[in-house]
């Protein structure tokens, strides 16, 4: 009973959240603002995290939804919302056409090669008149319906993304304990061990991958409900990319809420420093994002969450022998 | 062949020895360490800054900016390659990726922070004049960014290739324990490399700050084109990135006059891609 009574606290104080900050737009907002990280970032997380194929380049999926969605808009006139499954099915079919050839790419050339089909769609989507060119384009100014999802309160945004974020976590949790979780995490431990055990990872990494583009366009079909506007740079910009791997990477890639604790931490941050500092801080914003990576990177690759991870106790007989190499 | 054709084809050689000074960098570590610096683009950059700064401030030109750059840049990878490179080389890839990202991020914002978001442009009479010869024109500035890009590549390769120093490199990338057991300190090797492609970067940023528009983001473009540029001559050559670096030159240099200037860095992503999808190891890297 006890180890349910911290879970079950913090289910309900996200569930009452808003209630309990109702009638200030900033937080409510924040609240909403974090959930979408976390939806990205968890997304990301399903091929960055357990399948170990470090992506810097999902802003491709994350831009496919937010213009699938504004497009439906501008140019057939639905809701946006009605955008998202278009996003996703596309999304799912592009990561089929990079994943294909990329994923055969070992670690830092997958990296790359998905840096340079961001910046490629990026660079297109700037030039394209029927995507609004570089100006971007923009959702409905006046809500019709109340399928154009247009609220005053961020409120209705934050269960909208809570109940997202909740199947999304779900499913990451359903997956992770299943066939393919183990498979993905053979392939990040060893991707030659798994193979001659007999795992088709090429097929997996792929499942990973379609699978992870279909929800980041979802939070980008999401994102433009709540903005109502996008351009390529806040589509398809690098920086899309980054918060994604940052988030994910600050709490723990390839745990459960590794994403979602740290868009608690970055989220409020970056809102913090961009509502204190003014234009000026959004560079500053950025230079504390690059620290906060670099301090990860070096002291705690494993994210916070393996902090609190219980460590299997080490055999005694290891303390005994002597450390190889280093007999001096 | 018409006259425009073959200025076009020049200028694109000029710029691709100065894309190969700078890939020569990325390739050095990348041979060396397996560490691939996504920060790179971001050296690049800083050098540029370098030679606005000493112009605006100083009123030097490229031959003050040059070494200035050089020493700035190499003094930037020894510490990024004490501080960080060193501890995060056996971790897991996503620290490794993490750690020269974040490096990326901080130095790009902290120019952007500091220097502004504007574009900075060189007065292109700081190295004056042109002149033609047989038909095609030269500028003054080009040249001397392409004359020593090409220069100090080429002495590069020799420096790993012929010199002592070079083959103790050589025996670290290959072999890090084995070079130890033969009095090699790997540390000061590697520490070194970094050094010697800090420089190298800081070379090229002081050069093409001279004609090209300097600003905090401009490192992403470029870090991209040292990408293309390493994975098309193999990884760990100075050789081929200066033959990959004058390919990717006039290839650019070519669609931005047949295409369209906004499509030059599409068709070089494009290339990119197909490279990396039908020869990973590089068009002139071995299997």
């Amino acid at each position: 009973m006890k180890r349910y009574l911290f879970p079950g606290a913090l289910v309900v104080l996200a569930l009452v959240y808003p209630l309990l900050v109702a009638g200030s737009p900033v937080w409510e907002r924040l609240g909403a603002l974090v959930l979408l990280g976390a939806i990205g970032a968890s997304a990301w997380n399903i091929v960055g995290g357990y399948a170990g194929q470090v992506s810097v380049g999902h802003s491709v999926f994350f831009g496919f939804g937010a213009y699938s969605a504004v497009v439906v808009y501008t140019h057939l006139g639905w809701p946006p919302i009605a955008g998202a499954p278009l996003g996703m099915v596309l999304s799912v079919l592009l990561a089929a056409i990079i994943g294909v050839p990329t994923l055969r790419l070992a670690g830092h050339y997958f990296s790359m090669a998905t840096i340079a089909v961001a910046e490629l769609v990026r660079v297109l989507s700037s030039t394209s008149e029927f995507l609004g060119g570089a100006q971007g384009l923009g959702g409905p100014a006046m809500p019709r319906t109340v399928f154009d999802l247009s609220f005053i309160s961020a409120t209705p945004f934050y269960y909208i993304f809570l109940a997202v974020l909740a199947f999304l976590l779900g499913l990451t949790w359903w997956i992770e304990r299943g066939r393919m979780g183990f498979y993905l995490r053979a392939i990040k431990d060893s991707e030659r061990a798994a193979r001659s055990l007999g795992v088709s990872s090429g097929r997996y990494k792929l499942y990973a991958y379609m699978l992870s583009g279909a929800f980041t366009s979802l939070a980008g079909s999401l994102y433009l409900c709540m903005f109502g506007f996008v351009d390529p740079e806040s589509g398809f910009g690098i920086l899309i990319s980054v918060k994604m791997v940052v988030m994910a990477a600050l709490g723990g890639a390839g745990v459960l809420f590794g994403p979602l604790v740290g868009a608690l931490i970055l989220v409020p941050l970056e809102e913090l420093s961009n509502s204190y500092l003014g234009g000026r801080g959004a560079g500053l914003t950025f230079v504390v994002y690059g620290a906060i990576i670099v301090i990860i990177a070096r002291f705690l690759p494993s994210g916070l969450l393996s902090l609190f991870e219980r460590r299997p106790a080490r055999p005694p007989a290891a303390k005994n022998q002597p450390a190889s190499g280093h007999a001096d | 062949m018409s006259i425009t054709l073959v200025q076009v084809i020049v200028s694109g050689l000029l710029l691709g020895a100065v894309y190969a000074l700078f890939s020569s960098g990325l390739t050095l570590i990348w041979g060396m360490m397996n560490v691939v610096n996504f920060a790179h683009g971001d050296f690049v950059m800083l050098g540029m800054y370098a030679a606005v700064m000493i112009w605006t401030a100083l009123g030097g030109g490229p031959f003050a900016a040059v070494p200035v750059a050089a020493m700035l840049i190499a003094t930037l990878g020894i510490v990024s390659y004490f501080l960080l490179v060193r501890h995060i080389m056996r971790g897991p890839m996503l620290a490794q990726i993490l750690g020269t990202f974040g490096l990326a991020l901080f130095l790009r914002y902290s120019a952007f922070w500091y220097f502004g978001a504007d574009f900075k442009t060189l007065p292109d009479t700081i190295v004056g004049g042109s002149f033609v010869l047989g038909g095609v024109r030269f500028e003054g500035s080009r040249v001397l960014a392409g004359g020593m890009g090409l220069a100090i590549t080429l002495a590069l390769h020799l420096i790993l290739t012929r010199t002592a120093i070079g083959s103790r490199m050589l025996a670290v990338s290959e072999d890090a324990t084995a070079a130890q057991l033969m009095g090699i300190r790997p540390q000061r090797m590697q520490a070194l490399a970094w050094a010697m492609a800090g420089a190298a970067t800081g070379i090229a940023g002081a050069l093409i700050a001279n004609f090209f528009y300097t600003s905090p983001t401009v490192g992403e473009t470029l870090a991209i084109i040292a990408f293309v540029t390493v994975s098309f001559g193999g990884f760990g050559s100075v050789l081929g990135a200066l033959v990959a670096g004058l390919i990717i030159g006039v290839v650019e240099s070519l669609s931005a006059y047949l295409i369209g200037p906004v499509y030059k860095d599409v068709v070089v992503y494009i290339l990119f891609v197909l490279v990396l999808w039908f020869r990973p190891q590089g068009l002139m890297g071995k299997a």
